[in-house]
């Protein structure tokens, strides 16, 4: 059994470097405290070179010319734990969360899906650092010798079984993490490696030091053997960014979504996941007026200040640039209205699509290109002007939704079907059915009539002679609500009396044909006619 | 070949150098493959409409343009294919559509408010591509807009669905893409059917039908006619003999349409 563990030394610095890659070329130094009272707590090496050092003040750092200064990020490190965990359920299934910057992976099995144990430590090394973290990475045969040799050597360290006293020795004894009085008691002796200590009579250092002293001798030794607390695997993927300064234009703020999503679908696809949908959120500037907060004039649960959207995906998809796009247009279409100082990111995992195309189906859409398409036209028309139509279970003449655009192998399987369509043929001597075109809102009319049945008719400019006429078809419903119908339908053939210089939509622009076929509806409710539409 | 010829072959090859390679050099015409409209007389008389190539169909209101269109997605969506409508003037009636066989569904329905939303909407969906069919519907947009909108915009559509399974089909009151249409389809209405009509009644020199209880639209007769047409068909078949000795003149049919509620007529 072999186990292997995760380090991510410098943590802080590391999630914060991970937010922004430009900052791991550049001497940086993170700042905690309560101003006045900022202190250095994190450098890199840059930063200690230029001689920036743990504990310095933030006046003290700001004088070092060409070195980044950065507040701790509680949100970073909790992000960038979250992709830690995210690599070591990439690999194995059984993981401990042992420490904010440390993890334990469970290797038993692995061997053969993943070759050697040094090969699982380089493929490690390879996943944190498509996640944006530079890691170090130990095995050993015991869960506590992997966690201090990952903290006590770079890189990737394989420790064979029954040889873990060997390389531990070398280590200081402070990677044991004794207690404060113990560190004490053991400086006073000289003890400074873990050799040494390990040398030290167990007995004797029981009687000094208690249950504390047997524990760290054990680890001392590479002896320690405890079992595995499996962690259960999250199921939620989310990335946010706090901005110094508030972002307004959607060019600065397309980039910082881009590198969420770049973390995001990196994390996605170490877990061979996609994304079903997007939820963004930003939390906006507040905007004053007269030097008071226009929020504190609205309840809590109203107060505006935080925009939030979500894209729903008809497939899942890990292509961060696609899904950029979709986000750019949604943006565009409704945009947030206030400076953004934070911006969260989260991902509804699913898994991902798995298709296999028939040789003799006819092709559809790319789901992914198709949805860009759409969401580029919603731009142009507007998201309620696009989609499939799909008529109501009701006798209101015209009344129909808009629903969701899906491809037919999509809408097949969302209905539980095996997404693949039944063809049929139309009969070979089909006559093609008499169409209507909607006059979308009705257009007003003015009818003569002469024993009830239409004679003349007005509408839009044009005057007309009715040669023939079917109706009346009286048509009602929906008379338990507040909005009923209640309508005369005629079908009515119409010669037409139109000056060449109106003929437009509703007139006929050739010479040979001054006729026209068109239905108009008395409406009793609001007692007045309308032209519903033409037959075409 | 003489000096002479070659001569005057090489003068030619190099004055048309810029603008066409190999002037002289034998092309096959690429054989159009045709997807049938679903009216029998319009594919007896050209075939069907023709994939990757733009395609007109033009006439004034009531002559069956859109009866026309509708037979085509019908058509296209029966055989399982995405269709995609983009409508300048929201006419669009899904419920003769689906009445007429249109699997609503398998329709994307772009309700656009003028030309220039209908002609961005159609750029869009063309660069997407995967649809089986794409038709733009400008029959109620008036011709004077029509005309405004340049040639080379219906030359970038052409060229964008050329070499693609794609229909593009284009519906409006008179033809505007010249040659960039690879068939010209123009309609127009003859005369209309109605049932149970009563006797005509003469008055005072006009003439006056009265409607009559039980009156209804029987469907109209259309006269199709091709102005133009240069796709191939890719396939040939056997025609019935109703289809040989159909009211077919050369290059124009006259078909009827039939309503939803009188049925499928056999003729």
């Amino acid at each position: 059994m072999a186990f292997a563990s995760i380090f991510v030394p410098n943590f802080s610095l590391q999630a914060v470097v991970r937010a922004e890659s430009a900052l791991c070329e550049r001497a940086l130094a993170l700042i905690e405290g309560n101003p006045p009272l900022c202190s250095v707590i994190a450098i890199n090496e840059k930063a200690a070179q230029m001689g920036i050092g743990i504990a310095m003040t933030k006046t003290d750092a700001e004088q070092f010319a060409g070195a980044e200064i950065r507040p701790r990020s509680l949100a970073q490190e909790k992000t960038a734990h979250a992709a830690l965990l995210d690599i070591g359920w990439s690999v194995s299934p059984r993981i401990e969360d042992t420490a904010q910057d440390a993890i334990v992976l469970d290797l038993s099995g692995l061997t053969s899906l993943f070759g050697a144990e040094k090969e699982i430590g380089a493929h490690l090394i390879e996943r944190s650092a498509a996640c944006g973290l530079r890691v170090n990475v130990a095995i050993a045969s015991n869960i506590d010798t992997a966690l201090i040799a990952a903290r006590g050597f770079v890189g990737i360290t394989v420790i064979p079984p029954g040889e873990e006293a060997q390389p531990l020795s070398r280590l200081p004894v402070g990677a044991l993490s004794p207690s404060i009085e113990t560190a004490e008691t053991l400086s006073r002796w000289g003890v400074v490696t873990c050799g040494d200590f390990a040398k030290l009579p167990i007995l004797e250092l029981s009687e000094r030091l208690g249950q504390e002293g047997v524990r760290l001798h054990a680890l001392a030794r590479g002896a320690s053997a405890r079992s595995i607390a499996i962690a259960e695997p999250a199921h939620f993927f989310e990335e946010e960014m706090e901005l110094d300064d508030a972002v307004e234009e959607l060019d600065p703020l397309s980039f910082l979504l881009g590198r969420l999503l770049d973390q995001l679908c990196a994390r996605l696809a170490a877990r061979s996941l996609g994304a079903a949908a997007i939820r963004v959120r930003f939390e906006l500037e507040p905007s004053f007026e007269n030097g008071v907060d226009i929020r504190e004039a609205f309840p809590a649960e109203k107060r505006p200040g935080v925009y939030a959207k979500e894209i729903q995906l008809p497939v899942s998809a890990r292509d961060s640039k696609m899904l950029l796009k979709l986000l750019r247009l949604r943006l565009q279409l409704n945009p947030p209205g206030a400076p953004i100082q934070k911006i969260m990111l989260a991902a509804e995992a699913a898994r991902p699509r798995a298709t296999q195309g028939g040789l003799f189906l006819p092709s559809f859409p790319d789901p992914e290109k198709l949805e860009l398409t759409i969401a580029r036209i919603a731009q142009v028309v507007g998201e309620e002007n696009i989609g499939s139509p799909s008529l109501t279970d009701t006798y209101r003449p015209g009344d129909f939704q808009m629903r969701r655009f899906l491809t037919p192998r999509e809408a097949a399987k969302a209905d539980g079907g095996s997404g693949v369509c039944q063809k049929t043929t139309k009969h070979a001597d089909a006559q093609a059915m008499t169409s209507f075109r909607v006059f979308r809102p009705a257009v007003p009319a003015k009818l003569d009539l002469h024993a009830g049945c239409p004679t003349r008719v007005a509408f839009q400019g044009l005057r007309g002679e009715v040669i023939a006429a079917s109706g009346p078809w009286r048509t009602s419903g929906d008379w338990w609500r507040e909005d009923p119908w209640q309508q005369d339908e005629w079908d009515l053939e119409i010669h037409f009396q139109a000056a060449p210089e109106q003929r437009d939509r509703f007139s006929s622009a050739d010479l040979r044909s001054n006729s026209g076929i068109y239905r108009f509806y008395y409406d009793s409710l609001r007692r007045g006619w309308f032209v519903r539409g033409v037959y075409d | 070949m003489s000096s002479k010829t070659s001569a005057l072959r090489l003068q030619v090859e190099s004055s048309l150098a810029a603008r066409v390679a190999s002037p002289f050099q034998y092309r096959d015409q690429p054989i159009v493959e045709m997807a049938l409209t679903g009216v029998a007389p319009i594919d007896l008389l050209t075939g069907g409409l023709p994939r990757g190539s733009l395609t007109e169909i033009y006439g004034p209101p009531c002559s069956g343009r859109a009866s026309l269109l509708v037979s085509a997605l019908a058509s296209r969506t029966a055989a399982s294919e995405v269709c995609a409508l983009v409508d300048a003037h929201d006419a669009f009636d899904p419920n003769s559509a689906e009445a007429a066989g249109v699997r609503l569904q398998q329709l994307l329905w772009v309700r656009c408010r003028n030309v220039d939303q209908a002609l961005r909407a159609t750029d869009l969906l063309i660069q997407g591509g995967g649809f089986g069919m794409i038709a733009l519907d400008l029959g109620d947009t008036p011709a004077r807009l029509v005309r405004y909108v340049p040639l080379q915009v219906w030359f970038r559509f052409r060229r964008a669905v050329e070499h693609t399974p794609t229909i593009f089909l284009v519906i409006e009151q008179e033809s505007n893409a010249k040659t960039c249409a690879s068939l010209v389809l123009s309609l127009h209405s003859q005369e209309t059917r109605w049932a149970q009509t009563s006797e005509r009644a003469e008055s005072g020199g006009e003439i006056l039908l009265p409607h009559s209880p039980g009156c209804l639209l029987d469907g109209w007769k259309i006269h199709a006619e091709t102005i133009r047409s240069s796709a191939k068909q890719k396939e040939r078949r056997l025609f019935t003999l109703d289809e040989i000795f159909a009211d077919a003149r050369g290059d124009s049919i006259d078909f009827e349409t039939a309503v939803m509620w009188g049925g499928i007529r056999k003729r």
